[in-house]
Protein backbone atom coordinates (compact mmCIF):
# COMPACT_ATOMS: atom_id res chain seq x y z
CA UNK A 1 0.00 0.00 0.00
CA UNK A 2 2.54 2.20 1.16
CA UNK A 3 5.53 1.48 -1.63
CA UNK A 4 7.02 4.25 -3.34
CA UNK A 5 8.20 5.36 -6.45
CA UNK A 6 12.01 5.04 -7.60
CA UNK A 7 12.35 8.89 -7.05
CA UNK A 8 10.91 9.17 -3.63
CA UNK A 9 12.72 6.20 -2.96
CA UNK A 10 16.12 7.22 -3.37
CA UNK A 11 15.60 10.67 -2.10
CA UNK A 12 14.70 8.48 1.54
CA UNK A 13 17.41 6.58 1.24
CA UNK A 14 19.93 9.57 0.23
CA UNK A 15 18.31 11.86 3.40
CA UNK A 16 18.41 8.68 6.05
CA UNK A 17 22.27 7.87 5.21
CA UNK A 18 23.25 11.79 5.20
CA UNK A 19 21.93 11.84 8.37
CA UNK A 20 22.96 9.12 9.58
CA UNK A 21 26.85 9.93 8.60
CA UNK A 22 26.59 13.27 10.88
CA UNK A 23 24.59 11.58 13.82
CA UNK A 24 26.59 8.20 14.22
CA UNK A 25 29.89 9.43 13.37
CA UNK A 26 30.05 10.49 17.34
CA UNK A 27 28.75 7.20 17.92
CA UNK A 28 31.44 5.22 15.57
CA UNK A 29 34.34 7.73 16.80
CA UNK A 30 33.59 6.37 20.12
CA UNK A 31 33.38 2.65 19.37
CA UNK A 32 36.45 2.79 16.55
CA UNK A 33 38.40 5.51 18.40
CA UNK A 34 39.12 3.40 21.58
CA UNK A 35 40.88 1.12 19.45
CA UNK A 36 43.06 3.55 17.41
CA UNK A 37 46.81 4.42 17.91
CA UNK A 38 46.81 8.25 18.96
CA UNK A 39 48.63 9.45 16.57
CA UNK A 40 45.67 8.05 14.24
CA UNK A 41 43.35 9.58 15.85
CA UNK A 42 44.89 13.02 16.53
CA UNK A 43 44.72 13.31 12.86
CA UNK A 44 42.14 15.74 11.14
CA UNK A 45 39.87 14.26 10.04
CA UNK A 46 40.53 11.02 12.52
CA UNK A 47 41.19 7.85 10.42
CA UNK A 48 39.00 5.41 11.73
CA UNK A 49 39.74 2.95 9.65
CA UNK A 50 44.01 3.05 9.91
CA UNK A 51 43.82 -0.66 10.54
CA UNK A 52 46.58 -0.64 13.36
CA UNK A 53 44.03 -1.82 15.91
CA UNK A 54 45.22 -1.67 19.85
CA UNK A 55 44.31 -2.43 23.28
CA UNK A 56 46.52 -0.49 24.62
CA UNK A 57 43.88 2.63 25.11
CA UNK A 58 41.54 0.26 27.19
CA UNK A 59 44.76 -1.11 29.38
CA UNK A 60 45.72 2.24 29.92
CA UNK A 61 41.90 3.32 30.64
CA UNK A 62 41.54 0.40 32.98
CA UNK A 63 44.68 0.99 34.78
CA UNK A 64 45.06 4.53 35.18
CA UNK A 65 45.23 5.45 38.72
CA UNK A 66 43.06 8.69 38.47
CA UNK A 67 39.82 7.59 38.97
CA UNK A 68 40.35 3.85 38.80
CA UNK A 69 37.35 2.18 36.82
CA UNK A 70 37.09 -0.98 38.09
CA UNK A 71 35.20 0.65 41.96
CA UNK A 72 33.30 2.96 39.13
CA UNK A 73 32.16 0.02 37.30
CA UNK A 74 30.88 -1.49 40.65
CA UNK A 75 29.39 1.53 41.70
CA UNK A 76 27.43 1.90 38.47
CA UNK A 77 26.44 -1.67 38.18
CA UNK A 78 25.03 -1.25 42.17
CA UNK A 79 23.66 2.16 41.12
CA UNK A 80 21.62 1.07 38.26
CA UNK A 81 20.72 -2.53 39.49
CA UNK A 82 19.79 -1.35 42.76
CA UNK A 83 17.49 1.80 41.35
CA UNK A 84 15.91 -1.16 38.90
CA UNK A 85 14.39 -3.78 41.87
CA UNK A 86 13.53 -0.97 43.89
CA UNK A 87 11.50 0.71 41.17
CA UNK A 88 9.95 -2.60 40.08
CA UNK A 89 8.90 -3.29 43.98
CA UNK A 90 8.11 0.06 45.14
CA UNK A 91 5.72 0.65 41.61
CA UNK A 92 3.81 -3.03 41.90
CA UNK A 93 3.20 -2.58 45.30
CA UNK A 94 1.70 0.75 44.94
CA UNK A 95 0.32 0.62 41.34
CA UNK A 96 -1.36 -2.45 42.36
CA UNK A 97 -2.88 -0.78 45.74
CA UNK A 98 -4.05 2.06 43.48
CA UNK A 99 -5.92 -0.37 40.97
CA UNK A 100 -7.27 -3.26 42.64
CA UNK A 101 -7.36 -2.17 46.59
CA UNK A 102 -10.19 -0.13 47.56
CA UNK A 103 -9.76 2.40 50.15
CA UNK A 104 -10.66 6.10 50.90
CA UNK A 105 -7.45 7.35 50.88
CA UNK A 106 -6.68 5.87 47.09
CA UNK A 107 -7.56 8.93 45.26
CA UNK A 108 -5.29 11.39 47.30
CA UNK A 109 -2.55 8.55 47.06
CA UNK A 110 -2.46 8.68 43.18
CA UNK A 111 -2.71 12.61 43.10
CA UNK A 112 -0.13 12.21 45.28
CA UNK A 113 2.36 10.08 43.66
CA UNK A 114 1.36 11.97 40.01
CA UNK A 115 2.67 15.33 41.92
CA UNK A 116 5.73 13.94 42.92
CA UNK A 117 6.48 13.51 39.02
CA UNK A 118 6.06 17.21 38.06
CA UNK A 119 9.01 18.03 41.09
CA UNK A 120 12.36 18.87 38.70
CA UNK A 121 15.08 16.97 40.76
CA UNK A 122 17.13 19.59 40.84
CA UNK A 123 14.84 22.03 43.09
CA UNK A 124 15.21 19.52 45.72
CA UNK A 125 19.26 18.56 45.24
CA UNK A 126 20.14 20.95 47.81
CA UNK A 127 17.70 19.90 50.95
CA UNK A 128 18.58 16.09 49.70
CA UNK A 129 22.49 16.58 49.41
CA UNK A 130 22.24 17.95 53.06
CA UNK A 131 20.10 15.66 54.28
CA UNK A 132 22.08 12.46 53.14
CA UNK A 133 25.44 14.41 54.27
CA UNK A 134 23.89 14.52 57.45
CA UNK A 135 23.38 10.51 57.85
CA UNK A 136 26.98 9.66 58.10
CA UNK A 137 27.11 7.36 55.09
CA UNK A 138 29.17 9.28 53.05
CA UNK A 139 31.82 6.23 52.44
CA UNK A 140 28.56 3.87 51.41
CA UNK A 141 27.40 3.57 47.89
CA UNK A 142 23.84 3.54 49.47
CA UNK A 143 23.97 7.62 49.73
CA UNK A 144 24.15 7.19 45.28
CA UNK A 145 21.23 5.83 45.59
CA UNK A 146 19.12 7.01 48.34
CA UNK A 147 16.92 9.88 47.17
CA UNK A 148 15.68 7.33 44.03
CA UNK A 149 14.65 4.45 45.28
CA UNK A 150 10.75 5.31 43.98
CA UNK A 151 9.54 6.71 41.11
CA UNK A 152 5.76 8.73 40.73
CA UNK A 153 6.72 7.88 37.14
CA UNK A 154 7.05 4.29 37.64
CA UNK A 155 3.94 3.42 39.62
CA UNK A 156 2.06 5.82 37.06
CA UNK A 157 3.10 3.82 34.48
CA UNK A 158 2.27 0.03 36.14
CA UNK A 159 -0.75 1.30 37.17
CA UNK A 160 -1.74 1.96 33.23
CA UNK A 161 -0.53 -1.74 32.65
CA UNK A 162 -2.59 -2.76 35.77
CA UNK A 163 -5.76 -1.11 34.89
CA UNK A 164 -6.16 -3.45 31.46
CA UNK A 165 -5.84 -6.60 33.31
CA UNK A 166 -9.49 -7.91 33.03
CA UNK A 167 -11.53 -7.55 36.24
CA UNK A 168 -13.56 -10.22 35.97
CA UNK A 169 -9.98 -12.74 35.61
CA UNK A 170 -9.49 -11.11 39.24
CA UNK A 171 -12.76 -11.36 40.77
CA UNK A 172 -12.31 -14.97 39.66
CA UNK A 173 -9.09 -15.62 41.45
CA UNK A 174 -10.19 -13.96 44.20
CA UNK A 175 -13.67 -16.26 44.68
CA UNK A 176 -11.33 -19.35 44.29
CA UNK A 177 -9.48 -18.18 47.34
CA UNK A 178 -6.52 -16.42 45.73
CA UNK A 179 -4.89 -13.64 47.94
CA UNK A 180 -3.85 -10.21 47.28
CA UNK A 181 0.08 -10.99 47.53
CA UNK A 182 0.01 -14.26 45.40
CA UNK A 183 -2.70 -13.09 42.81
CA UNK A 184 0.01 -9.85 41.92
CA UNK A 185 3.06 -12.40 41.82
CA UNK A 186 1.51 -15.30 39.84
CA UNK A 187 -1.04 -13.78 37.80
CA UNK A 188 -1.00 -9.87 37.29
CA UNK A 189 2.96 -9.79 37.08
CA UNK A 190 3.47 -12.28 34.64
CA UNK A 191 0.35 -10.91 32.69
CA UNK A 192 2.55 -7.47 32.96
CA UNK A 193 5.68 -8.78 31.73
CA UNK A 194 6.10 -6.05 29.21
CA UNK A 195 5.13 -3.45 30.51
CA UNK A 196 7.83 -4.36 33.81
CA UNK A 197 10.33 -5.46 31.55
CA UNK A 198 10.01 -1.80 30.32
CA UNK A 199 10.15 -0.05 33.41
CA UNK A 200 12.87 -2.25 34.46
CA UNK A 201 15.22 -1.19 31.24
CA UNK A 202 14.08 2.60 31.47
CA UNK A 203 15.20 2.43 35.03
CA UNK A 204 18.74 0.58 34.97
CA UNK A 205 19.54 2.77 32.16
CA UNK A 206 18.05 6.35 34.42
CA UNK A 207 20.69 4.67 37.36
CA UNK A 208 23.38 3.66 35.38
CA UNK A 209 23.68 6.94 33.57
CA UNK A 210 22.95 9.53 36.25
CA UNK A 211 25.36 12.43 36.58
CA UNK A 212 24.24 15.13 38.89
CA UNK A 213 23.67 13.28 42.42
CA UNK A 214 26.76 10.94 41.76
CA UNK A 215 28.69 14.24 40.82
CA UNK A 216 27.65 15.63 44.34
CA UNK A 217 28.15 12.48 46.78
CA UNK A 218 31.76 11.38 44.43
CA UNK A 219 33.11 15.36 45.11
CA UNK A 220 33.49 14.55 48.99
CA UNK A 221 34.25 11.06 48.80
CA UNK A 222 36.74 9.11 45.21
CA UNK A 223 35.39 5.91 45.83
CA UNK A 224 31.91 6.52 44.93
CA UNK A 225 32.76 8.05 41.96
CA UNK A 226 30.13 6.00 38.97
CA UNK A 227 31.92 5.36 35.13
CA UNK A 228 29.68 9.00 34.79
CA UNK A 229 31.43 11.09 37.20
CA UNK A 230 34.69 9.15 36.24
CA UNK A 231 34.08 10.36 32.91
CA UNK A 232 34.29 13.58 33.63
CA UNK A 233 37.04 13.31 35.98
CA UNK A 234 39.61 11.94 33.12
CA UNK A 235 38.66 14.44 30.63
CA UNK A 236 39.78 16.97 33.14
CA UNK A 237 42.63 15.31 33.56
CA UNK A 238 45.76 16.69 31.71
CA UNK A 239 46.75 13.41 30.86
CA UNK A 240 43.66 11.98 29.42
CA UNK A 241 44.61 11.35 25.98
CA UNK A 242 41.19 11.40 23.74
CA UNK A 243 42.08 7.78 22.10
CA UNK A 244 42.40 6.68 26.22
CA UNK A 245 38.64 8.89 27.12
CA UNK A 246 37.04 6.98 23.94
CA UNK A 247 37.73 3.46 25.76
CA UNK A 248 36.50 4.62 28.88
CA UNK A 249 33.52 5.54 27.78
CA UNK A 250 32.80 2.52 25.64
CA UNK A 251 33.26 1.04 28.72
CA UNK A 252 30.40 2.95 30.24
CA UNK A 253 28.25 2.48 26.87
CA UNK A 254 28.39 -1.31 26.73
CA UNK A 255 25.36 -2.08 28.91
CA UNK A 256 23.88 0.58 27.79
CA UNK A 257 24.36 0.37 24.02
CA UNK A 258 23.19 -3.19 24.29
CA UNK A 259 19.81 -1.82 25.86
CA UNK A 260 19.22 0.29 23.30
CA UNK A 261 19.85 -2.61 20.44
CA UNK A 262 18.09 -5.34 22.18
CA UNK A 263 15.88 -3.21 24.23
CA UNK A 264 14.24 -1.09 22.47
CA UNK A 265 11.32 -3.03 21.82
CA UNK A 266 10.33 -3.20 25.78
CA UNK A 267 10.92 0.38 26.14
CA UNK A 268 8.95 1.66 23.44
CA UNK A 269 6.19 -1.04 24.00
CA UNK A 270 6.40 0.42 27.93
CA UNK A 271 6.29 3.70 27.17
CA UNK A 272 3.73 3.65 24.10
CA UNK A 273 1.33 1.55 26.02
CA UNK A 274 0.79 3.78 29.36
CA UNK A 275 1.69 7.26 28.22
CA UNK A 276 0.45 7.54 24.59
CA UNK A 277 -2.28 5.58 24.20
CA UNK B 1 -7.33 1.19 24.56
CA UNK B 2 -7.88 3.47 27.90
CA UNK B 3 -8.29 6.87 27.92
CA UNK B 4 -5.46 10.02 27.92
CA UNK B 5 -3.55 9.17 30.99
CA UNK B 6 -0.31 11.98 31.71
CA UNK B 7 -3.11 13.72 33.25
CA UNK B 8 -4.93 11.16 34.23
CA UNK B 9 -7.77 13.54 33.71
CA UNK B 10 -9.11 11.71 30.63
CA UNK B 11 -9.20 8.64 32.22
CA UNK B 12 -12.82 7.21 32.67
CA UNK B 13 -12.99 8.62 36.45
CA UNK B 14 -15.96 6.23 37.51
CA UNK B 15 -13.81 3.06 36.55
CA UNK B 16 -10.84 3.29 38.76
CA UNK B 17 -13.51 3.22 41.91
CA UNK B 18 -16.35 1.45 40.59
CA UNK B 19 -16.42 -1.70 43.33
CA UNK B 20 -16.44 -4.84 41.25
CA UNK B 21 -19.97 -6.37 41.68
CA UNK B 22 -21.00 -7.79 44.96
CA UNK B 23 -18.72 -5.52 46.75
CA UNK B 24 -21.30 -4.03 48.82
CA UNK B 25 -22.28 -7.32 50.32
CA UNK B 26 -18.91 -7.50 51.54
CA UNK B 27 -18.47 -6.90 55.60
CA UNK B 28 -17.14 -3.92 56.98
CA UNK B 29 -13.71 -5.54 58.66
CA UNK B 30 -12.97 -7.23 55.17
CA UNK B 31 -13.10 -3.60 53.88
CA UNK B 32 -11.28 -2.02 56.40
CA UNK B 33 -8.59 -4.97 55.85
CA UNK B 34 -8.76 -4.16 52.04
CA UNK B 35 -8.06 -0.42 53.03
CA UNK B 36 -5.16 -1.02 55.59
CA UNK B 37 -3.36 -3.64 53.01
CA UNK B 38 -3.77 -0.69 50.19
CA UNK B 39 -2.13 1.82 52.20
CA UNK B 40 0.79 -0.92 53.29
CA UNK B 41 1.45 -1.40 49.86
CA UNK B 42 1.16 2.15 49.06
CA UNK B 43 3.42 2.68 51.98
CA UNK B 44 7.11 1.43 50.39
CA UNK B 45 6.73 4.21 47.10
CA UNK B 46 5.11 6.79 49.76
CA UNK B 47 8.13 6.79 52.21
CA UNK B 48 10.83 6.83 49.46
CA UNK B 49 8.88 10.23 47.77
CA UNK B 50 7.91 11.20 51.41
CA UNK B 51 10.88 11.29 52.30
CA UNK B 52 13.15 12.55 49.30
CA UNK B 53 10.62 14.38 47.24
CA UNK B 54 7.64 16.09 49.58
CA UNK B 55 10.22 16.55 52.67
CA UNK B 56 12.30 18.29 50.66
CA UNK B 57 10.27 20.89 49.21
CA UNK B 58 9.56 22.12 52.50
CA UNK B 59 13.40 22.08 53.44
CA UNK B 60 13.74 23.96 50.13
CA UNK B 61 11.30 26.95 51.43
CA UNK B 62 12.82 26.89 54.81
CA UNK B 63 16.82 26.85 53.70
CA UNK B 64 16.10 29.57 50.99
CA UNK B 65 15.48 32.25 53.44
CA UNK B 66 18.65 31.17 55.66
CA UNK B 67 22.12 32.52 55.53
CA UNK B 68 24.93 29.74 55.85
CA UNK B 69 28.06 29.24 57.68
CA UNK B 70 31.44 28.59 55.74
CA UNK B 71 30.10 24.92 55.81
CA UNK B 72 26.52 25.48 54.75
CA UNK B 73 24.84 25.06 57.49
CA UNK B 74 21.68 27.00 57.53
CA UNK B 75 22.02 29.84 59.78
CA UNK B 76 19.76 32.74 60.90
CA UNK B 77 17.22 33.52 58.90
CA UNK B 78 17.99 36.13 56.47
CA UNK B 79 13.99 36.59 55.27
CA UNK B 80 13.79 37.30 51.19
CA UNK B 81 16.84 38.45 50.57
CA UNK B 82 18.07 35.61 48.14
CA UNK B 83 14.98 35.85 46.52
CA UNK B 84 16.33 39.93 46.13
CA UNK B 85 19.10 38.57 44.87
CA UNK B 86 17.30 37.25 41.96
CA UNK B 87 15.69 40.04 40.77
CA UNK B 88 19.14 41.06 39.25
CA UNK B 89 19.33 41.98 35.28
CA UNK B 90 22.09 38.61 35.67
CA UNK B 91 19.69 36.27 36.95
CA UNK B 92 17.13 37.86 34.54
CA UNK B 93 19.96 36.84 31.64
CA UNK B 94 19.95 33.06 33.19
CA UNK B 95 16.17 32.90 33.07
CA UNK B 96 16.58 33.89 29.71
CA UNK B 97 19.23 31.55 28.30
CA UNK B 98 16.93 28.69 29.58
CA UNK B 99 14.31 29.34 27.60
CA UNK B 100 16.32 30.08 24.96
CA UNK B 101 18.15 26.58 25.72
CA UNK B 102 14.85 25.06 26.26
CA UNK B 103 12.87 26.31 23.10
CA UNK B 104 16.23 25.97 20.71
CA UNK B 105 16.41 21.92 21.82
CA UNK B 106 12.93 21.11 21.88
CA UNK B 107 11.87 22.21 18.66
CA UNK B 108 14.64 20.61 16.16
CA UNK B 109 15.09 17.74 19.34
CA UNK B 110 11.66 16.68 18.41
CA UNK B 111 11.17 17.94 14.45
CA UNK B 112 14.63 16.28 13.43
CA UNK B 113 13.33 12.47 15.19
CA UNK B 114 10.03 13.52 12.76
CA UNK B 115 12.01 13.89 10.03
CA UNK B 116 13.72 10.91 10.20
CA UNK B 117 10.96 8.51 11.52
CA UNK B 118 8.49 9.61 8.96
CA UNK B 119 10.40 8.43 5.27
CA UNK B 120 10.91 5.24 7.59
CA UNK B 121 7.35 4.40 7.37
CA UNK B 122 7.33 3.10 3.62
CA UNK B 123 8.18 -0.41 2.64
CA UNK B 124 11.51 -0.34 2.04
CA UNK B 125 14.59 -2.71 3.13
CA UNK B 126 16.75 -1.06 6.15
CA UNK B 127 14.58 0.77 7.78
CA UNK B 128 14.31 -1.25 11.14
CA UNK B 129 18.60 -1.11 10.90
CA UNK B 130 17.58 2.73 10.54
CA UNK B 131 15.60 2.88 13.53
CA UNK B 132 17.98 0.71 15.83
CA UNK B 133 21.02 3.06 14.30
CA UNK B 134 19.06 6.19 14.73
CA UNK B 135 18.51 5.07 18.77
CA UNK B 136 21.97 4.90 19.54
CA UNK B 137 22.64 7.97 20.92
CA UNK B 138 19.82 7.18 23.58
CA UNK B 139 22.61 5.04 24.70
CA UNK B 140 24.83 7.84 26.02
CA UNK B 141 25.02 9.47 29.35
CA UNK B 142 25.23 13.00 29.39
CA UNK B 143 29.37 13.15 30.49
CA UNK B 144 29.71 10.34 28.08
CA UNK B 145 27.86 12.67 25.07
CA UNK B 146 29.68 15.54 26.13
CA UNK B 147 33.30 14.33 25.96
CA UNK B 148 32.62 12.43 23.10
CA UNK B 149 31.38 15.91 21.68
CA UNK B 150 34.64 18.06 23.15
CA UNK B 151 36.69 15.29 20.95
CA UNK B 152 34.23 15.75 18.08
CA UNK B 153 35.19 19.54 17.92
CA UNK B 154 38.30 19.92 19.32
CA UNK B 155 40.60 21.25 16.57
CA UNK B 156 42.99 18.47 16.05
CA UNK B 157 40.28 16.19 15.51
CA UNK B 158 37.22 17.54 14.19
CA UNK B 159 35.66 15.71 11.36
CA UNK B 160 33.27 19.12 12.15
CA UNK B 161 35.96 21.24 11.40
CA UNK B 162 37.34 19.35 8.37
CA UNK B 163 34.17 19.46 6.68
CA UNK B 164 33.91 23.47 7.17
CA UNK B 165 37.44 23.47 5.72
CA UNK B 166 36.24 21.91 2.41
CA UNK B 167 33.76 24.23 2.14
CA UNK B 168 36.14 26.95 2.82
CA UNK B 169 34.62 28.02 5.75
CA UNK B 170 36.34 28.75 9.10
CA UNK B 171 35.81 26.45 12.02
CA UNK B 172 34.60 28.54 15.29
CA UNK B 173 35.91 28.19 18.63
CA UNK B 174 33.00 25.94 19.50
CA UNK B 175 33.07 26.33 23.15
CA UNK B 176 34.62 29.16 24.05
CA UNK B 177 33.27 31.98 21.44
CA UNK B 178 30.35 33.86 23.13
CA UNK B 179 27.91 32.95 20.16
CA UNK B 180 29.04 29.84 19.62
CA UNK B 181 29.28 28.23 22.79
CA UNK B 182 25.29 27.81 23.76
CA UNK B 183 24.94 26.26 19.57
CA UNK B 184 27.02 24.00 20.94
CA UNK B 185 25.65 22.70 24.26
CA UNK B 186 21.95 22.82 22.06
CA UNK B 187 23.72 20.72 19.62
CA UNK B 188 25.01 18.11 22.10
CA UNK B 189 21.48 18.03 23.78
CA UNK B 190 19.51 17.69 20.43
CA UNK B 191 21.38 14.62 19.30
CA UNK B 192 21.35 13.00 22.61
CA UNK B 193 17.90 13.62 22.72
CA UNK B 194 16.93 12.78 18.56
CA UNK B 195 17.50 8.95 20.11
CA UNK B 196 14.60 8.30 22.43
CA UNK B 197 12.23 11.01 20.41
CA UNK B 198 12.73 8.59 17.38
CA UNK B 199 11.61 5.57 18.72
CA UNK B 200 8.80 7.16 20.53
CA UNK B 201 7.39 8.94 17.01
CA UNK B 202 8.47 5.84 15.11
CA UNK B 203 6.22 4.05 17.44
CA UNK B 204 3.50 6.15 17.20
CA UNK B 205 3.85 6.59 13.05
CA UNK B 206 3.80 2.52 13.14
CA UNK B 207 0.74 2.21 14.54
CA UNK B 208 -1.21 4.93 11.92
CA UNK B 209 -4.35 2.96 10.38
CA UNK B 210 -3.24 1.96 6.64
CA UNK B 211 -6.78 1.66 6.11
CA UNK B 212 -7.23 5.03 7.68
CA UNK B 213 -4.52 6.77 4.84
CA UNK B 214 -5.59 4.24 2.26
CA UNK B 215 -9.20 6.25 2.77
CA UNK B 216 -7.63 9.74 2.93
CA UNK B 217 -5.91 9.15 -0.73
CA UNK B 218 -9.36 8.18 -2.37
CA UNK B 219 -10.94 11.56 -0.68
CA UNK B 220 -7.31 13.01 -2.80
CA UNK B 221 -5.04 13.88 0.14
CA UNK B 222 -1.64 12.63 -0.45
CA UNK B 223 2.16 13.54 0.29
CA UNK B 224 2.51 16.42 2.51
CA UNK B 225 -0.65 16.85 2.93
CA UNK B 226 -1.89 13.85 4.26
CA UNK B 227 0.87 13.81 6.67
CA UNK B 228 0.02 17.17 8.10
CA UNK B 229 -3.98 16.71 7.79
CA UNK B 230 -4.12 13.04 8.87
CA UNK B 231 -0.57 11.81 10.01
CA UNK B 232 0.38 14.43 12.23
CA UNK B 233 -3.14 14.77 14.42
CA UNK B 234 -2.98 10.56 14.35
CA UNK B 235 0.29 10.58 16.37
CA UNK B 236 -0.34 13.70 18.63
CA UNK B 237 0.15 11.61 21.51
CA UNK B 238 3.32 10.73 20.35
CA UNK B 239 4.11 13.75 19.39
CA UNK B 240 2.97 15.40 22.64
CA UNK B 241 4.87 12.37 24.60
CA UNK B 242 8.24 13.61 23.04
CA UNK B 243 7.63 17.39 23.61
CA UNK B 244 6.69 16.96 27.11
CA UNK B 245 9.65 14.58 28.13
CA UNK B 246 12.27 16.85 25.79
CA UNK B 247 11.13 20.01 27.30
CA UNK B 248 11.78 18.46 31.00
CA UNK B 249 14.91 17.24 29.63
CA UNK B 250 16.15 20.45 28.56
CA UNK B 251 14.90 22.09 31.41
CA UNK B 252 16.58 20.14 33.59
CA UNK B 253 20.12 19.92 31.62
CA UNK B 254 23.47 20.20 33.50
CA UNK B 255 26.15 18.20 32.42
CA UNK B 256 26.37 19.17 29.09
CA UNK B 257 26.73 22.90 30.74
CA UNK B 258 29.41 21.56 33.18
CA UNK B 259 31.53 19.62 30.92
CA UNK B 260 31.94 21.43 27.54
CA UNK B 261 31.12 24.98 28.98
CA UNK B 262 31.17 25.53 32.44
CA UNK B 263 28.62 28.27 32.40
CA UNK B 264 30.92 29.93 30.05
CA UNK B 265 32.05 31.59 28.31
CA UNK B 266 31.45 34.56 30.57
CA UNK B 267 27.83 33.36 31.84
CA UNK B 268 26.97 33.11 28.25
CA UNK B 269 25.59 29.34 28.69
CA UNK B 270 24.17 29.53 31.96
CA UNK B 271 21.12 28.52 33.17
CA UNK B 272 18.79 27.64 35.56
CA UNK B 273 19.81 24.33 37.08
CA UNK B 274 23.57 25.27 36.01
CA UNK B 275 23.35 28.20 38.31
CA UNK B 276 21.96 26.03 40.86
CA UNK B 277 24.58 23.59 41.01
CA UNK B 278 27.37 26.74 41.03
CA UNK B 279 26.22 28.18 43.87
CA UNK B 280 25.36 25.20 45.61
CA UNK B 281 28.11 22.33 44.69
CA UNK B 282 30.67 24.65 42.16
CA UNK B 283 34.57 24.84 43.97
CA UNK B 284 32.45 24.12 47.48
CA UNK B 285 30.59 27.61 47.07
CA UNK B 286 28.09 26.27 49.50
CA UNK B 287 25.94 29.17 49.07
CA UNK B 288 22.88 26.20 50.02
CA UNK B 289 20.39 29.36 50.87
CA UNK B 290 20.66 31.22 47.43
CA UNK B 291 20.80 27.81 45.35
CA UNK B 292 17.66 26.53 47.34
CA UNK B 293 15.48 30.20 45.96
CA UNK B 294 16.67 29.28 42.57
CA UNK B 295 15.52 25.50 42.98
CA UNK B 296 12.12 27.18 44.10
CA UNK B 297 11.90 29.28 40.80
CA UNK B 298 12.62 25.78 38.86
CA UNK B 299 10.07 24.02 40.32
CA UNK B 300 7.55 27.08 39.36
CA UNK B 301 8.80 27.34 36.15
CA UNK B 302 8.64 23.72 35.85
CA UNK B 303 5.10 23.77 36.91
CA UNK B 304 4.08 26.39 34.90
CA UNK B 305 5.53 25.30 31.86
CA UNK B 306 3.49 21.56 32.63
CA UNK B 307 0.85 23.85 32.93
CA UNK B 308 0.69 25.25 29.34
CA UNK B 309 1.85 21.96 27.73
CA UNK B 310 -1.02 20.34 29.14
CA UNK B 311 -3.85 23.21 29.34
CA UNK B 312 -3.26 24.13 26.36
CA UNK B 313 -1.58 21.69 23.97
CA UNK B 314 -2.81 18.39 25.34
CA UNK B 315 -6.20 20.02 23.89
CA UNK B 316 -5.55 19.63 20.62
CA UNK B 317 -3.84 16.14 20.90
CA UNK B 318 -6.29 12.97 19.97
CA UNK B 319 -5.90 10.06 22.11
CA UNK B 320 -7.76 7.19 20.36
Amino acid sequence: MNRPGPLPTVLTYLWLAVAAVVLLFPVLLTVLGGFLPSNALLHQPPQLLDGHWTLENYRAAWRQPVVPLAPAFVNSLFVGVSIMLAHLVTSCLAAYALVFLRSPLRRPIFWLFLATIMVPYESIVVPNALFVRSLGINDNRLSLVLPFLASGFGVFMLRQAFRQFPRELREAAVIDGCGHLRFLLTILLPATRPALIGIAVWSFLQGWNMYFWPLIISSSNNSLNTLQTAVFALKDNEGGSPAVLLAGITITLLPTLLLVVFGQRWLVRGFTAGAVK
Amino acid sequence: MTAPTLTATGAPAGHVDRPPEGARRTARPARAREALLGLLFTLPGLAGLGVFVVFPLFQAVYLSTRGNDILGNPTRSVGLRHFHELLTPAFGTVLWQTLVFTVLVVVPGVLLPLSLAAPMTQRLPGMRIFRTAFALPFAYSVSAASVVWLIMLNPGVSPVNWVLGLLGLPAPNWTTEPGWAMATVVGVTVWMVSGFNLLVLAAGLAGVDEEVLEAARIDGATGPRQFVSIVLPLISPSLFFAVVTTTLTALQALGQVQIMTDGGPNGHTRTLVYSIFDNAFHNNNSNFGLASAQGLVLLVVGVLIAVVQFGVLERRVHYR
